[in-house]
């Protein structure tokens, strides 16, 4: 699903946020990236979506090339692609059924249709009941499982979280992360930036770790070559 | 629908419920196989630009004031060389008019009498270029002065008509446009040269003068036009420059789950083509009032002038233009503004 290959990232004034990196996400698959801060996490993620390209190196996306893809394929890219934020990134003067609508409503379907995926979506995050308040008066928890519901409101093979759990409390990160689990239990390839070691551990997914933009450890492997001794 | 309410009713923990709801999204068909696929696109077009138009709508109605404000500066803008046009194209259309009226007139010696006048008419019928000749008889003059010029008490008050017989000679009509003809100089020459002929009039330079005066003003005014056009431009330009930095946010948050360049820039466009619109309504509503306000002047002028100057009015063809050339310059405002400032919006 997600394939790097010996990717560079450089920014220009010299700042290397990745340094040939290699690693692979089968279809279906889960996994954590963590890191200290500025490890590179947020930069993987950008790569994946497109929103920076790589300096060097070939990333495979779904079985699209990246370096080979133009700018106005972006946004059909970023479609079959389901994105959540720390900041939950949610039109705040719009409702929540209007936040969860919004990837239907750029993908042109009917008003029936986006009824129907949108109260599945929220029904999914357990949300049905709050689909004509605005962001704002949800709790953290909740706007975060706004995001959820829109990232996968369009049905995306892949979702990516940039450190969904990153302003809320252990308890509430344990359930969005749960969440999370459940979306990968139903063939939802999902990949979570998180610095949180200590929540990622207690849910034994597959870990990767990077260091200065290179990949330091990876539990998969790590467990692959202990299973060979 | 019934099912999707229905299960969420006897919700037994989260869990489950997510489970079910994962279960009937992935039954979901992904498009109806039954429309062909083109015609599903073409559908999905058509929505997008009705949400986009219907979104726009509902932008304009949450902030009437500002809407209108925009609306009334391009409006009046909009509405100065509309209405110096409307006023400028009638008077164009009797110059022209009156090209083909020209005439010469021939005042005759004062101790002509109407019987030699007659006569003298009678020949001057018979003359080449010539089309037509009408005596107007000094009793004649004297009764059409005293009607229309107000000299009434004045005329009361001599003994005697100090009036000249006069003929109105009609040359044969030269090409539109063309300058007097050779034919027209001979007659006025042979005309002067008559015995009986006190003084000869052709009124022909006036007019020209007047030609040459509105050239001068439509030139003017179209430059006019061109400067307030270009006006028109940088004020949607500017209207949209902010109201696409005000959604910046919105603007990156949609870039980011995949909307395309054409579906942001579509309620914008829309919002100039809106603005551009509803300043040419109200350019239009301007230009009638004012119009409206002139009338009565402009009919007492043209009384006076014993003209049948037609009411200057905007036609229906004139409304048209005046409100798609707003509608034109708005959506024309908003490619340039949405050109030069969409492309920043990136998301990080």
């Amino acid at each position: 699903m997600i394939h790097f290959h010996q990717v560079s990232k450089r920014y220009p004034g010299g700042y290397e946020a990745l340094n040939r990196l290699d690693f692979e996400l089968q279809r279906g698959e889960m996994a954590f990236l963590t890191g200290h801060s500025g490890a590179g996490k947020s930069t993987v993620l950008k790569l994946i979506t497109l929103l920076e390209r790589a300096s060097s190196g070939q990333i495979i996306v779904n079985g699209q090339n990246l370096s080979a893809l133009g700018n106005r394929r972006i946004p059909y890219l970023r479609r079959s692609i389901g994105m959540v934020f720390q900041s939950h990134r949610l039109l705040n003067d719009h409702t929540v059924f209007d936040n969860v609508a919004l990837p239907l409503v750029i993908a042109g379907l009917g008003a029936a249709e986006i009824g129907r995926r949108v109260r599945a979506a929220l029904d999914k995050v357990g949300l049905l009941n709050k689909e004509k308040l605005y962001p704002l008066v949800l709790s953290g928890g909740e706007q975060q499982r706004v995001g959820i519901a829109r990232a996968v409101v369009n049905k995306p093979p892949l979702l990516l979280a940039d450190e969904p759990t990153g302003n809320l409390d252990p308890e509430l990160s344990r359930e969005i992360m749960k969440l999370f689990q459940q979306f990968n239990q139903f063939g939802v390839t999902v990949l979570i930036a998180s610095h949180d070691v200590s929540l990622i551990e207690s849910l034994s997914q597959r870990m990767l770790t990077l260091k200065n933009g290179r990949l330091t450890s990876d539990s998969k492997a790590h467990e692959e070559s202990l299973r060979q001794q | 629908m019934k099912n999707l309410f229905g299960s969420s009713r006897r919700r037994t923990g989260a869990t489950l419920v997510a489970r079910e709801s994962l279960q009937r999204l992935s039954e979901q068909p992904e498009a109806r196989p039954s429309a062909p696929a083109s015609r599903r696109r073409f559908g999905a077009f058509i929505l997008l630009h009705l949400q986009a138009f219907v979104a726009t709508l509902g932008q304009l109605s949450r902030t009437p004031i500002a809407t209108l404000m925009t609306a009334a500066v391009i409006g009046i803008a909009l509405a100065l060389p509309a209405g110096l046009y409307a006023v400028l194209s009638p008077i164009q259309a009797h110059s022209t008019q009156w090209h083909d009226e020209r005439q010469m007139s021939v005042f005759l010696k004062p101790g002509i009498s109407d019987a030699q006048a007659s006569s003298l008419a009678g020949r001057l019928r018979t003359l080449p270029g010539v089309s037509q000749v009408k005596l107007i008889s000094r009793s004649q003059g004297l009764e059409e002065m005293r009607k229309q010029s107000g000299f009434a008490e004045a005329l009361a008050m001599l003994d005697e008509n100090p009036l000249p017989a006069l003929l109105v000679v009609y040359p044969t009509p030269s090409p539109a446009g063309t300058s007097p003809a050779q034919a027209v100089t001979e007659l006025l020459t042979t005309l002067r040269a008559l015995p009986e002929a006190d003084a000869v009039q052709f009124d022909m330079q006036w007019l020209q003068r007047l030609e040459a005066i509105l050239r001068v003003v439509e030139r003017g005014v179209t430059l006019l036009a061109g400067l307030l056009a270009l006006g028109v431009l940088l004020i949607v330009s500017n209207t949209l420059r902010l109201a696409i930095l005000n959604r910046r946010e919105e603007i990156e948050i949609i870039k980011l789950i995949g909307a395309t360049d054409a579906f942001i820039r579509r309620p914008f466009l829309y919002l100039g083509l809106g603005y551009g619109l509803l300043g040419g309504v109200i350019a239009w509503v301007l230009v009638t009032l004012a119009l409206g306000l002139l009338r009565g002047p402009i009919e007492q002028l043209a009384r006076l002038y014993s003209s049948d100057f037609q009411l200057i009015h905007l036609s229906l063809t004139g409304s048209l233009v005046l409100v798609s050339l707003g509608g034109a310059l708005g959506l024309f405002g908003a490619l340039l503004a949405v050109h030069r400032h969409l492309a920043a919006i990136e998301p990080t």
